[in-house]
């Protein structure tokens, strides 16, 4: 192993000059809200091309401390996707809002920066200051609003839990490191089974550890946080921080949780993730189907979306993880299209949300309500549609792995989910709404728009393009 | 030829669809033409399957095998056999008269409905012609959608919920299905049976005896269940009359036309063909059903004070003798059951485009409102008195072979043993005869004292040739069944071969019984009953093994 692989750390390395040059950028032009959108968007573009560059590679460098290729590369390229769709979405919401200010695209790269650096941590401490990078990118974002009571309401109730969850996290971190004496997860497998007097320690390590990313991924008991933050902050923010930000808290819940399997609390392990899933995705579904918010449900079904992901990490064999995968992939698609369709009704940043504000939209833009239904058929699993063949593999993985009742669990609450996302469709479709106008100009978020509906049915029909580049799994 | 005529019927509404999506919405002509022409095309093409197959091959033919996605070793694979010929042919048939009767009616968003219906068709057709579990599953899901939306933008007052209680029952029972489905796809993976995880049902069908009894059991349920809500089977059969009464006349003509068709195809084909055993042991209980079905829904029908809702229970009626006859497990019970699909197909949506004619010149469709219409409308009466003669099943016409058939079919069947069944179910044919005639007599006859009533307009000339293909094949199925029970002989003797084979019942279908020979059929029945259980145990050495994950 090479001590300093940088060719290997390329999209990393890329992504250093992108962000610091981006802060310098914003004194160096004369228009720079333009000069910044457009840089960010093909700075993330270098990345996402030297991510793919380094995806047939695998390994590790800079002392063990990073990983790359592979997995990695997968990661990276969901996070600059998502932030590339996010910032085009964001150009014409925040001209909307009169509120476009060219810090918004700088931190947005300096969250996705933090993505990466969680999805490459081969080790806890690196893992920590990527997941702090991203946390307060999304503090700042999720109060972006600043003259917005409930925009600064969201920034201040996620500020302060967050701060709380990464003390768990770090507590955890401390104490697994107390016991093993290392903080490379390769390491911390191989030295419990070392010394056994230190389990405890190590075991109340991973439960914290377990806590702090858990309400990064806003699951059940750690989701409270997620409906008032994700319903405060800006629509596009939302789309965002409840897609990337869930699939960069899952790309360290992976490799840290095949490292537990290695350990002999294995089989506990395994089960609290089966409960957790389950609470999640039934606590997830039914709030949602109380809502009357749209950004709320959508908010609610998110964290049932991580308790469909979570199904992955319970059984945590090749289909589980291809289901995680492929899953994240397709949810960024279709929630952050929903989020942009949500983004280009809103207005004023808190009107035009409920779902009664939704009724007629197919006569008032017959082409927004169309891709509505296409996301919500999605995120409901309903096939020719990607999220069904996420499910499919995940109902797969588990069943495999013998876990019937969470799949029916999973089931049921598929079920429960069709109320609700049905429920948008009805308002859309079968409702004659009334004749106020809705602003259905959506400029160029239709670029986002058309790629998250083109990537949800091609990922639907032909799921083999993207599983099949899954080779960096075990088989 | 005959493989690329499946393929093109198969994507010829799909083509035609998007073609529909990207004219203009303003050009109503355009669009009517560019639907019924497509779906004219597709049943011709469809013609095209008919001069190559062979009637006296059991097995599927134009197979096509292509992988899909290879690490689920999902695949698409299509092929027929004589029953899926039928039943595309029926939805290729039934597509056109199903356009052809929105064209007055159907007046706003004419653009997404055209191609709803053509995405409709798609799936349908796909579901008869799947050879994969994965791929039926995803056609068997995607008739849901636009069927949603059919019965909720077009539709009556309660669209609504009507809408929605149909997509929940179907989903419910198709997501046990999914389940099945990928337990079945699981157990494929030991080395000792398939190797891989695998959805290809000729494969399934290679291993599936294997699993074991009790674990077969519970794949049964969950495929029947989730057939039956779609047949749909008392008492599962609530969203049918909501979906029924809400839905426009095209929607009403392909639900009881084609999709009610799908629930009890897949009796047939998973059901039956994959889980003979199970079947036969369920047989009982399921017959309870139909027979309860068919009673209960004439007998519903009966009080309806609504014309579409009492031909919505007509139809719970009649599906509960398909039903019947498919559980005979005898030759003429399931091939009965197969032309009575046919028939419900014809008949049935030849009764909701009369109650349409009605409904497009009063807008009601309580019969109060009505009588002695025969002097205004001479003959829609001649034509509503032929659908409602098929669907009474008089002889001549095509209601009677199926009925007959099946009821034979539970008259001499081992696995029932029990005549019961079919005494029971002959009195439904008695009802029904007494509820469509019935209402066929408030409507048609009597004083024509509501002056509403005095000066309607007789057929139009389109209305009419909407029907006429309709009468001649009630007609000719009813004169000479025997052009299409050829094509599903040669399968159904298989399939009854096979469940014979497997459940140790000797043949039972040349004549009928003796008071001998049904005696002694007694005490073979009474044997099994009694060691019911040694007989899993020798049929299937590995029930005792561990159960598989």
């Amino acid at each position: 192993m090479e001590q300093y692989n940088f060719f290997g750390a390329l999209p990393f390395v890329v992504m250093w000059f992108v962000v610091q040059l981006g802060i310098l950028l914003e004194v160096l032009v004369k228009n720079p809200k333009r000069a910044t959108f457009l840089y960010s968007c093909i700075g993330l573009g270098l990345v996402a091309i030297s991510a793919i560059i380094v995806y047939p590679q695998s390994g590790t460098t800079f002392q063990g401390m990073i990983n790359f290729g592979g997995y990695v590369s997968f990661f990276d390229i969901l996070f600059t996707v998502s932030g590339i769709l996010t910032i085009i979405a964001a150009r014409p919401y925040l001209n909307n809002a009169e509120f476009e200010h060219d810090e918004f695209y700088s931190v947005v790269i300096l969250a996705v920066s933090g993505m990466m650096l969680i999805a490459r941590a081969n080790n806890l401490l690196v893992l920590f200051i990527g997941i702090e990078v991203m946390s307060v990118s999304f503090y700042i974002l999720s109060g972006y609003f600043r003259s917005n009571i409930r925009s600064i309401e969201s920034a201040l109730k996620y500020f302060l839990l967050g701060a709380f969850a990464t003390g768990f996290l770090l507590y955890g971190i401390a104490l697994m490191y107390g016991a093993t004496g290392s903080i490379e997860y390769a390491s911390l497998t191989t030295a419990i089974t070392a010394d056994s007097a230190l389990q405890l320690y190590f075991f109340l390590g991973v439960a914290l550890f377990l806590v702090g990313l858990c309400f990064k991924l806003a699951v059940f008991p750690f989701h409270q946080w997620a409906p008032d933050v994700y319903q405060g902050a800006p629509s596009v923010v939302t789309g965002f921080m409840s897609t990337a930000g869930k699939a960069a808290a899952l790309s360290a819940f992976i490799p840290f949780s095949l490292a537990v399997f290695q350990t002999p609390i294995a089989q506990k392990y395994q089960l609290i993730l089966a409960i957790l899933s389950a609470g999640t995705m039934i606590i997830g579904n039914v709030s949602a189907v109380a809502q009357t918010n749209v950004k709320r449900m959508l908010a609610f079904s998110s964290v049932a979306h991580a308790g469909y992901l979570m199904m992955g990490l319970v059984s945590s064999n090749t289909a589980g993880l291809q289901g995680i995968l492929y899953y994240s992939a397709s949810y960024i698609l279709m929630q952050i299209g929903a989020f942009v369709v949500v983004s280009v009704i809103e207005k004023n940043n808190s009107e035009n949300l409920e779902f009664s504000d939704y009724a007629g939209l197919s006569k008032k833009s017959p082409y927004l309500a169309g891709l509505m239904s296409v996301f919500m058929l999605s995120l409901a699993g309903i096939p020719p549609f990607a999220g069904f063949f996420g499910k499919y593999l995940l109902f797969t993985s588990l069943l495999d792995s013998g876990f019937l009742w969470l799949v029916i669990v999973g089931v049921v609450s598929s079920v429960i989910s069709l109320y609700f996302y049905l429920g948008l469709i009805v308002q859309m479709y079968f409702k004659d709404g009334n004749d106020t106008e809705l602003p259905t100009e959506t400029g160029i978020a239709s670029i986002t728009l058309i790629v998250a509906t083109i990537g949800v049915v091609l990922l639907g029909v032909l799921p083999s393009l993207l599983v099949n580049t899954f080779t960096f799994l075990p088989k | 030829m005959g493989v690329l005529s499946l393929l093109l019927t198969l994507f010829v509404p799909l083509l035609g669809a998007i073609a529909v999506l990207f004219i203009n919405k303003e050009q109503s002509k355009a669009i009517k033409s560019t639907a019924f022409v497509m779906s004219i095309v597709t049943f011709l093409l469809s013609l095209l399957l008919l001069p190559n197959f062979d009637s006296s091959n059991p097995t599927f033919q134009y197979v096509v095998n292509q992988l899909w996605i290879p690490s689920l070793d999902a695949g698409f694979r299509i092929g027929l056999d004589g029953m899926s010929l039928l039943l595309v042919l029926l939805t290729t048939f039934i597509m056109p008269i199903a356009i052809a009767s929105s064209f007055s009616g159907i007046k706003k968003r004419e653009k997404e409905y055209y191609a709803m219906l053509l995405i409709l068709q798609f799936g349908m057709t796909g579901v008869f012609v799947a050879l994969d579990t994965f791929l039926f599953y995803v056609f068997w899901e995607l008739i849901l959608i636009p069927m949603f939306f059919i019965i909720g933008v077009w539709g009556g007052k309660d669209k609504i919920y009507a809408s929605i209680k149909f997509f929940l029952y179907t989903l419910v029972g198709s997501l046990l299905m999914l389940v099945a489905i990928i337990w079945i796809g699981l157990y494929a993976k030991d080395p000792a049976v398939y190797g891989k995880f695998t959805t290809d049902l000729v494969a399934i069908k290679g291993f599936i005896g294997s699993i074991p009894y009790d674990i077969q059991v519970w794949l049964f349920l969950a495929f029947a269940i989730s057939f039956c809500i779609k047949v749909p089977l008392f008492p599962l059969h609530t969203w049918l009359p909501d979906a029924h009464v809400q839905a426009p006349t095209a929607g009403s003509v392909i639900l009881a036309g084609v999709l009610l068709k799908m629930g009890t195809y897949g009796l047939i084909r998973f059901n039956l063909e994959l889980f003979p055993l199970v079947s036969s042991h369920w047989a009982t209980p399921i017959a309870w059903l139909s027979v309860i079905g068919i009673i209960y829904g004439a007998l519903v029908a009966m009080v309806q004070t609504d014309v579409k809702k009492l031909v919505a229970y007509s139809s719970v009626s009649h599906l509960g003798f398909v039903v019947l006859g498919i559980f005979s497990m005898t030759v003429e019970g399931i091939q009965g059951a197969i032309i009575q699909m046919v028939n419900h197909g014809l008949s049935t949506p030849m009764l909701f485009l009369c109650v349409g004619v009605i409904y497009d010149r009063r807008h009601t469709r309580e019969i109060s409102e009505y009588g002695g219409i025969a002097r205004v409308m001479p003959i829609y009466t001649v034509l509503f008195a032929i659908a409602m003669f098929a669907s009474v099943g008089l002889p001549g016409l095509n209601g009677f072979v199926g009925e007959y058939l099946t009821l034979i079919g539970a008259f001499v069947s081992p696995v029932y043993n029990n005549t019961l069944f079919a005494i029971l179910s002959a009195t439904g044919v008695i009802f029904a005869a007494v509820y469509l005639l019935w209402m066929w007599q408030r409507v048609m006859f009597g004083t024509n004292d509501n002056p509403e009533n005095q000066n309607l307009q007789d057929v139009t000339k389109q209305e009419l040739w909407q029907m006429i293909p309709l009468v001649v094949f009630i007609v000719w199925i009813g004169v000479y069944p025997g052009t299409f029970l050829k094509f599903t002989e040669a399968s159904t003797r298989a399939l009854v071969g096979k469940i014979e084979a497997v459940n140790g019942i000797s043949p039972r279908y040349n004549s009928l019984p003796t008071i001998q020979k049904a005696s002694h059929q007694h005490k073979q029945s009474d044997h099994k009953s009694h060691n019911g259980a040694d007989k899993h145990d020798n049929a299937h050495p590995s029930t005792d093994s561990k159960p598989h994950k």
